[in-house]
């Protein structure tokens, strides 16, 4: 089925089931208890855990297999985050032209960077791609802003034409749609104290993270996908070899920038704004380590390490001193006060420190990621289970 | 030619700081072959020094002035700072305003220390490992020392102003017989470029005058030779790394008055100051210093009005392109070596 | 006309002439060996051959083509394959995968993308990749990591991953460097293999006597960049010249 190995199978069907049932998985509390915060199940963050699966995913047939750690590529998701929103400026509100052209815009961009950048290697080529980054993202803000609306972004209009579209419907800007299929409209299901919503945009985009997901899949089993990683493993025996790396590279640094295209294009399908802040390298070095917190080369770790970061990020960054206190009430005052102050810095607007902590914590103790400590614990437990299938349990998914 | 001569001075601060921060990257590129991310962070923590110093140095207790009242009629409270009421008004006073040139002396024992603290605690335990894990880890690294002052100092720049002697400008153009008012030139600016060429030119001195620097060069063009010799390379690398940290602090300390210190200035010194490392050739250290003061140079002719209207937003990236061109067509940089980092 | 033909070849670094002059001819089916003593310019030679190098004048034409000015992996397409001194894998592969890479480098040519295909599909090509590691008795390991090969096994994979590209002319940068003699001998008996299955014409650079005489067909002596003798083992080994150009190397 599908052209898969039974492991492959197992673990696309895995997925499969993650993202039908997400909204279930990520809401376990009930609203009216005190965890019910760590719940992720609303639309908003339903939909960045797919997005940002998509452009993991694609980092990951960059980074993963050819080992060339590029600092640009959120420039890619921010030209595709234009790129869909001037088709729903200038088009129509459908998202399917804004998804295309997003991909079409990034795979262009991609091509002229990654032409030049991958000239070079190791250090050279991650500073040369930094530095393109921080030139489309300095560009974005300043000379460019009749393209990208500068430092406010880009918005619809009112005025916009949207020529195979409507500019307005009843006084308001239309809302993106697939087809007729409202992106931000919602289904909510009330059972016995959960709620749980279901959001057409969510399905959409996660329809679209599985075949994302699904065609990386088949890159990594494809002789070209064996090419790259035996770039990333030995790249003067590859052209002793009679094969030229180079076309290689870039075909993946192509590939790897379409998927963050696409992610741009869907996150504006999602919520029509696009800005700058996108592209900052901060937002490069996010998407590294999401490949890397969840495993890179592996094929399910850039799912997992871009699901474990943008809810942590977004439960995390809720979290005040108030609901802090609330935690510990139990415990004498002292004590409270005492773990109150000692977390203070870590949660909140202090989330980023978190994040650099996880950050290195990863890089040092565990380079493999989520799957690599998740089969060691696996081979920890049950060795008779001995086929290594690319699978770790994941909490946070 | 006016309007030459004043770019040229315009880039020279800035300059002066790519080529400190330079410096330090290219130092530990050479001899501990690590590609430091963090070092940005090392610049920012200089700035901070300053800005602690100058915080310790206006603490101060509240009295209350019968003799004054405010507005409703209540006596006043008075902030005296401590060092005012230790040494009398004049000393304190001309103390506090100091604050900032004062900050280089703290700085230089509290960096070394951070220096040697990151080498020992983390770098070292990397230069087995590959590049890419160094990037990540140093990059992780910055994040967190950078989040860690924000908790401390919140986000907001934090101005720290030069001492009131340095406050002004100085009318280069009448010195060198044009009108006057012609080319005018802040007197701190000037002051940073004397203390950046005084700190660089030490830096090369000690490089080449004593042997522990001759051992560094050495390490530099070969360092499995110089680690088959039997020299211990390892205690060499943690004062190299602590070396890197005093330029870059000190680099931060000094520059307060011309920018406002905020949590994510090393963050934006940093990838220009690798840019200034690449194009100036990776592992030479002369290579930093002329990319950084031509390529701050480079940018303060680029903000000219006029070039900006020839060319909108040249400024933003004029350094980026040099830095693809020099790379495209010079790998190694403008005075790299052959053998540094190209694997 | 030999099927590799080295037309006066110089090449210089800096102040040093590392190749004055060097001519060469192989002829189909042989083994050449290249010897001669340490900075004789035999390893500036080979780099020259497989296009690593750029000679600063001269050809050299394999087969009737010219060579110079063609990257490495174009070199390698045209039938030129080359050994390392220590083997160059692919450590982070399987044993398979290793050989399955120049499988498919010799199907596909540079560069195709192949990204949809999956490679368990391409009968032909792991069939034809598991009898060439038949041959070289690894078929067993195949699903070992190459990093965790022995030395011996490393270079008995490198070599299936050369011959499974079937080229015309191999080349060997002294195959046998830093071997116990035990593991030398299992070379020499495998090269001799290949050379007598499979006719291949080899070039081979070698320090190690031994090795270079129980192989070679011509031996060409290279000191100071200049070819000195070109001539059978037998008239080598006694030769002057050859005397004159070792004297002082342990070696001989």
């Amino acid at each position: 089925m599908l052209g898969l190995n039974n492991a492959d199978r197992k673990l696309f069907l895995i997925v499969v089931c993650l993202v039908a049932f997400a909204p279930f998985i990520l809401n376990p509390f009930p609203d009216n208890v005190g965890m019910a915060q760590f719940n992720a199940g609303y639309p908003d963050l339903m939909q960045k855990l797919v997005i940002f699966g998509i452009f993991a995913i694609g980092y990951n047939i960059l980074f993963g297999l050819t080992g060339y750690l590029s600092f640009g590529h959120a420039a890619f998701l921010g030209v595709g985050s234009y790129a869909g929103v001037w088709m729903m400026k200038l088009l129509t509100m459908n998202v399917v032209p804004a998804l295309i052209v997003s991909v079409v815009v990034a795979g262009l961009f991609s091509l002229l960077i990654g032409y030049v950048s991958l000239r070079r290697t190791g250090i050279y080529f991650s500073i040369l791609t930094l530095a393109f980054a921080q030139m489309c993202y300095s560009l974005a803000y300043s000379v460019l802003t009749p393209l990208t609306g500068g430092e406010t972004g880009l918005t619809l209009s009112l005025n916009d034409p949207r020529v195979i579209g409507v500019t307005e419907v009843d006084g308001n800007i239309p809302v993106p749609h697939f087809f007729g299929l409202d992106m931000q409209s919602a289904v909510d299901l009330d059972v016995a104290g959960w709620s749980f919503t279901f959001s057409t945009g969510y399905y959409f985009a996660g329809v679209i993270m599985l075949v994302a997901f699904y065609m990386s899949v088949r890159l990594f089993r494809s002789p070209f996908g064996l090419m790259l990683r035996a770039i990333k493993s030995n790249q003067n025996r590859m052209s002793y070899t009679g094969l030229n790396a180079r076309p290689y590279t870039l075909a993946a640094f192509v590939i790897s920038g379409m998927y963050a295209g696409l992610a741009g294009g869907l996150m504006v399908a999602m919520d029509p704004l696009a800005g700058a802040e996108r592209m900052l390298w901060t937002a490069s070095g996010e998407v590294v380590l999401m490949t890397i917190l969840g495993g890179a080369g592996t094929l399910i770790g850039p799912v997992l390490g871009a699901g474990v970061i943008a809810y942590l990020e977004s439960i995390i960054s809720t979290i005040n001193d108030s609901i802090l206190h609330s935690w510990f009430q139990a415990l004498p005052d002292s004590l409270e006060n005492f773990l109150v102050t000692i977390l203070h810095p870590f949660v909140g607007h202090g989330w980023h420190l978190t994040l650099g902590l996880v950050f290195m914590g990863i890089v040092i103790f565990l380079p493999g990621g989520i799957v690599e400590g998740g089969r060691r614990i696996g081979n920890l437990f049950s060795r008779k289970k001995a086929d290594d299938t690319e699978t770790a349990p994941e909490p946070g998914e | 030619m006016e309007a030459i001569i004043l770019q040229v001075l315009n880039g020279l601060d800035k300059g002066s700081a790519y080529a400190l921060i330079a410096l330090g990257l290219t130092l530990i590129f050479g001899t501990l072959g690590v590609v430091n991310f963090a070092h940005g962070a090392l610049f920012m923590l200089g700035a901070f020094c300053a800005v602690t110093l100058s915080r310790i140095l206006t603490l101060s207790f509240e009295t209350i002035d019968p003799t004054r009242t405010d507005f409703l009629g209540n006596p006043m409270t008075v902030h005296t700072p401590y060092v005012e009421a230790w040494f009398g008004e004049a000393v304190g006073g001309t103390i506090i305003d100091w604050a900032v040139p004062l900050a280089v002396i703290i700085a230089i024992p509290v960096m070394a220390l951070i220096g040697v603290v990151m080498e020992r605690g983390l770098i070292k335990h990397f230069y087995k490992r590959p590049h890419a894990d160094q990037i990540l880890v140093t990059f992780g690294l910055a994040i967190v020392i950078q989040e860690i002052v924000k908790a401390f100092y919140g986000a907001n720049p934090i101005p720290t102003p030069a001492p009131e002697a340095f406050i002004g400008s100085f009318d280069i153009g009448q010195i060198l017989g044009f009108d006057p008012y012609a080319i005018m030139y802040p007197y701190w600016r000037l002051v940073y470029f004397f203390f950046s060429a005084v700190i660089i030119a030490a830096v090369f001195a000690f490089l080449q005058f004593t042997t522990f620097g001759m051992v560094v060069r050495a390490g530099m063009a070969d360092r499995e030779t110089v680690g088959l010799l039997g020299i211990d390379i390892d205690r060499r690398f943690v004062i190299m790394f602590a070396i890197a940290a005093v330029v870059a602090g000190l680099a931060g300390v000094m520059y307060t008055p011309i920018l406002s210190p905020n949590y994510h200035m090393g963050m934006d010194f940093l990838v220009l100051s690798f840019v200034v490392v690449v194009v100036g050739g990776m592992g030479s250290l002369g290579g930093a210093v002329a990319a950084g003061f031509l390529l701050g140079i480079l940018q303060s002719f680029a903000s000219m009005s006029q070039i900006i209207e020839a060319l909108p937003g040249i400024n933003q990236v004029v350094i980026y392109l040099v830095a693809v061109v020099v790379l495209l067509t010079r790998p190694r940089g403008l005075m790299g070596r052959k053998g540094v980092m190209e694997d | 006309m030999g099927i590799l033909e080295v037309n006066g070849v110089n090449k210089r670094f800096g102040g040093l002439q590392a190749l004055g002059d060097v001519n060469l001819d192989v002829q189909e089916g042989t083994c050449h060996a290249i010897i001669g003593p340490n900075g004789a310019g035999k390893s500036t030679l080979l780099n020259c051959l497989v296009g690593k190098l750029a000679p600063d004048t001269g050809s050299v034409i394999f087969q009737g083509n010219p060579v110079l000015g063609r990257k490495p992996h174009e070199i390698n397409q045209m039938g030129i394959s080359r050994v390392f001194q220590t083997p160059e894998i692919f450590s982070d592969q399987t044993v398979l995968e290793n050989v399955l890479i120049p499988c498919f480098a010799r199907r596909d040519g540079s560069f195709r993308m192949h990204a949809y295909e999956s490679v368990n599909d391409e009968g032909d090509i792991l069939t034809q990749a598991e009898e060439m590691l038949e041959e070289v008795n690894m078929l067993s390991k195949k699903d070992m990591m190459a990093s965790s090969l022995s030395r011996g096994d490393k270079r008995r994979l490198e070599m299936a991953m050369s011959l499974v590209q079937q080229p015309q002319l191999l080349l060997l940068d002294e195959p046998t460097a830093g071997m116990a003699r035990a593991d030398t001998n299992n070379t020499i008996a495998l090269l001799k293999e290949i050379k007598e299955k499979r006719n291949i014409t080899m070039v081979i650079i070698e320090h190690d006597m031994h090795v270079v005489f129980s192989l070679a067909d011509r031996i060409t002596v290279l000191a100071q960049g200049t070819p000195l003798v070109e001539d059978i083992p037998e008239n080598i080994k006694g030769h002057p010249k050859v005397r004159e150009a070792y004297l002082g190397e342990a070696q001989v």
